[in-house]
């Protein structure tokens, strides 16, 4: 029998919808988070942070906070060493400034006391001497020739000579004769957007415990998407070997890419080695807003051509990202995803990032994409509008398909963009009236999804049930995905199993919790984890049999003698093959260990019903509906959830959400009472349709589903909006008083 | 010979051309190749790239066969949330 290599498609437990096995523990608080975690002895630590958008660091005075009863130890970027590794100097400098500070809230140092008073009036009694240099907050601002510079060379290969001191990185992707594709279109359309930074929205604030000994070994204890990242990171800047370090983490509130990175885990490792304590900090909401990462902001340019018919003949897009104060490659993301639902000969797409005045940029869903393909949804949608077309005719006409040269450059093979729009077509939302104030928008929606470092570990325990061991904190329902996939291997019911994420010191390398990957990468390693204990099972019985291990299949959770031994022995089952493993060699387990690929590509389309007040501008949502290919929805419920998920916070990006900033370059909004999340009375019932266009990289099919759906709903309102009020925005937020000015002004 | 395309803003690193042929039969033999050929490409190597073989993306997979016939296409690295 061939363990590693056949792929399975009639399923007993995947597809269904078992009970969730987080869903207790969350509901009755017994689930432990980050600010959960105690240990005795730990002390209070705290951030001083900078009341400047942009300052020079002349001197950091730390006597008297020291000098305080109760204060155990403070830490500024001094304590560390300066990395050689760019990437990991940024993060360090990110976490405690050294030399400027380069954003309002950039960390600059930290208190250890024995509790919250003192570390608040330690805080107080840290002097820092600022020089305040001019600031810039503005994409488009910062990338002028004579911008404030935020940081002196950090411009990569790819900028072209002559750009402004703020542009760190330009990239371009496309293929064909653009001058010969417009010529060919009977209507060409060019529009200008901006976008506003978004901050993923996490409900649960960063928090972490470090315990650092006087031998030089720590622990850590955190809320994380990727504990063996964080580890990795810490490390580094603490001058650590790895193996010296275990990261553990905790149940997670809601991560989004947001934490992907570090931002108070290396501060508490540096205060707890220098006061030779236990250290927790706990981030305030506020200051989750002003120094952790939101997405970038956007300043954009999309120019499309379409014939009568709806062809598009070539497409252009010119996409300016800020990420902060510090170098990224998001646009690169957003460049490739632009034009990806379309099958074009000519496309073209450019890209520059800038460094401002703002926090470093951390992923968030799909990070790049959403605001580039809502640029070029919207042009989309004003062509149809124009040459008076269906939308989703067009769609269905340009739609990439199997064979398409994607405007990245690959070759598509198996996706199921089609397949969704079609649906979408078909579906009663479509075609239901509107009445007045009200519009319809669509629009679909990319990402690339993939695999990386997974390792996982597989027991049978002598009881007949399975542990999973696996390294990726679960954000959106991967322990029942993980446990039914091992369960549907071994043929053993769901309740038999359970998942377990582990610490750093347990299991080779995971990547982060990102990318859409686990439920892929994660599953497939399980697989095959479950295939290399089934092997071992299989082995098992032949020798009690006394045949050949060949000649033993596996079938509904029992080892059978197939071949010309079929029916010379009663199966053996799982439970009756571990009851007696102690007396058959051992314990028996599978473990598989992968940098996993074959990841498929994810397409959705997303439609959405509002109504404008035409007097006061403000929007409802009164209809929505999500359709995505999940290659294979191993647990429905979560797979509707991401959906779900996905468009409530597009929904706010689109209508509410923004990071605004004052004249001084301080962030005006650090909380949720002034920052609109959307909460569930500003939501209809979100409905979703999944669709399964197998991913042949994945042996059930299974495609990522995470990061798609937050892709489309910014076009999709903004569509909607516009065919309401008869007047297109071309700026996000669509807030009541932009809706209103948008309106007034067409009189 | 493997032909490896490059994305539009590399083209300028290699003396203009979007489509580079190099001796390689997998991912790690490719990088070093195309490094060794168009030194001026190694800076984003280094930083990281991904590359797509026959429209599937791999991300440091040293040992991904690559053939003459693959349809192999540079990436900047991939990054998700």
């Amino acid at each position: 029998m061939n363990f590693q290599s056949s792929s399975k498609q009639d399923f007993k437990v995947v597809g269904t919808r078992v009970a969730r096995p987080d869903g207790v523990d969350k509901v009755t608080g017994r689930a432990l988070y980050g600010a959960d975690f105690n240990v005795p002895g730990c002390q209070v630590g705290l951030i001083l942070r900078s009341p400047h958008a942009h300052a020079r660091i002349d001197n950091i005075d730390t006597s008297e906070a020291l000098a305080l009863p109760g204060v155990k130890a403070v830490v500024t970027s001094a304590d560390w060493g300066v990395p050689e590794d760019e990437g990991l100097r940024d993060v360090q400098d990110n976490c405690l400034a050294r030399g400027k500070v380069l954003y309002d809230g950039h960390a600059v140092a930290a208190v250890a006391a024995k509790d919250m008073v003192t570390a608040r009036a330690a805080l107080k009694l840290i002097r820092v001497d600022y020089t305040p240099l001019p600031h810039v907050t503005d994409v488009d601002e910062a990338m002028k020739p004579d911008a404030p510079v935020v940081q002196e060379a950090r411009a990569d290969e790819s900028v072209p000579e002559g750009s402004g001191p703020n542009v760190t990185h330009y990239c371009e992707f496309g293929h064909g004769d653009l001058d010969a594709g417009f010529a060919k279109a009977d209507t060409v359309i060019e529009r200008s957007f901006t976008t506003a930074a978004t901050h993923q929205g996490y409900i649960e604030p960063h928090a972490c415990v470090a315990s650092y000994g006087n031998d030089g070994k720590a622990d850590l204890w955190c809320t994380t998407q990727g504990q063996y990242l964080v580890r990795d990171l810490c490390a580094g800047i603490m001058g650590m070997e790895g193996s010296q370090l275990r990261v553990t983490p905790s149940e997670i509130g809601g991560g989004f890419g947001g934490k992907t990175t570090v931002f108070i885990e290396p501060v508490a490792l540096a205060l707890s080695r220098k006061a030779g304590r236990p250290v927790k900090i706990v981030m305030s909401r506020v200051d989750v807003f002003r120094a952790t990462g939101p997405t970038v902001s956007s300043s954009m340019d999309v120019r499309i051509g379409m014939t009568k018919d709806g062809r598009i003949t070539a497409g252009e897009a010119k996409l300016r990202y800020q990420g902060g104060a510090f170098p990224c490659g998001t646009v690169d993301m957003g460049a490739q995803a632009a034009f990806a639902a379309y099958d074009m000969e000519a496309v073209r797409t450019r890209g520059w990032n800038a460094l401002t005045n703002r926090p470093k940029e951390a992923a968030y869903r799909a990070p790049g994409a959403p605001m580039a393909i809502y640029a070029v949804e919207s042009v989309v949608d004003e062509l149809c509008q124009q040459l008076e077309l269906d939308p989703l005719d067009v769609r269905l006409k340009n739609a990439a398909d199997a064979g398409t040269k994607a405007s990245y450059g690959v070759t598509f093979d198996q996706i199921g963009l089609r397949a969704t729009l079609e649906a979408a077509k078909e579906h009663a939302h479509y075609h239901a009236p509107l009445g007045e104030n009200q519009g319809r928008g669509l629009s679909c929606g990319f990402w690339f999804n993939f695999g990386g470092n997974t390792s996982v570990s597989l027991a049978i325990n002598a009881d007949g049930t399975a542990s999973v061991t696996e390294g990726n904190p679960d954000i959106g329902g991967s322990r029942a995905s993980i446990s039914m996939m091992a369960a549907e291997e071994l043929g053993i019911p769901y309740d038999k199993v359970r998942t377990f994420i582990t610490d750093t010191g347990s299991l080779g390398q995971n990547d982060v919790t990102d990318g859409s990957r686990v439920t892929f990468a994660v599953g497939l390693a399980t697989i095959k984890a479950a295939r290399a204990a089934i092997q071992v099972m299989c082995a098992r019985a032949a020798k009690i049999w006394g045949i050949d291990e060949d000649a033993v299949i596996w079938e509904d959770g029992a080892a059978k003698p197939s071949g010309p031994n079929a029916g010379d022995f009663e199966p053996m089952t799982l439970a009756e093959i571990a009851a007696i493993s102690s007396e058959t060699g051992g314990p028996i387990a599978g473990h598989h260990e992968v940098n996993a690929e074959g990841a498929g590509v994810s397409f959705g389309v997303h439609l959405a019903d509002v109504e404008v007040d035409p007097e006061t501008g403000a929007t409802t949502v009164l209809r929505y509906t999500v359709f995505q290919d999940a290659g294979k929805a191993v647990h429905p419920d979560y797979v509707e959830g991401q959906m779900q998920g996905g468009a409530a916070q597009g929904i706010g990006w689109a209508l509410n959400e923004e990071y605004i900033y004052d004249e001084d370059g301080r962030l005006q909004n650090a909380g949720f009472l002034d920052y609109r999340i959307p909460v569930a009375s500003d939501l209809p019932a979100i409905d979703t349709v999944i669709l399964e266009i197998p991913n042949p990289g994945h042996p059930y099919g299974v495609r990522g589903v995470g990061e798609t759906p937050i892709v489309p709903p910014l076009a999709a309102l903004s569509n909607a909006v516009s065919r309401a009020v008869g007047v297109r925005l071309h700026e996000l937020p669509m807030s009541p008083p932009k809706i209103l000015k948008a309106i007034m002004a067409q009189g | 010979m493997v032909a490896v395309k490059l994305w539009g803003s590399l083209r300028d690193l290699a003396e203009g051309q979007e489509v580079v042929e190099v001796e390689a039969s997998n991912f790690k033999e490719l990088l070093d190749a195309l490094a060794a050929k168009h030194p001026a490409l190694k800076p984003q190597i280094d930083r990281g790239v991904s590359l797509a073989v026959d429209g599937l993306v791999y991300r440091n997979s040293w040992f991904t066969e690559v053939r003459p016939d693959s349809e192999v296409v540079l990436m900047p690295y991939m990054k998700g949330g």
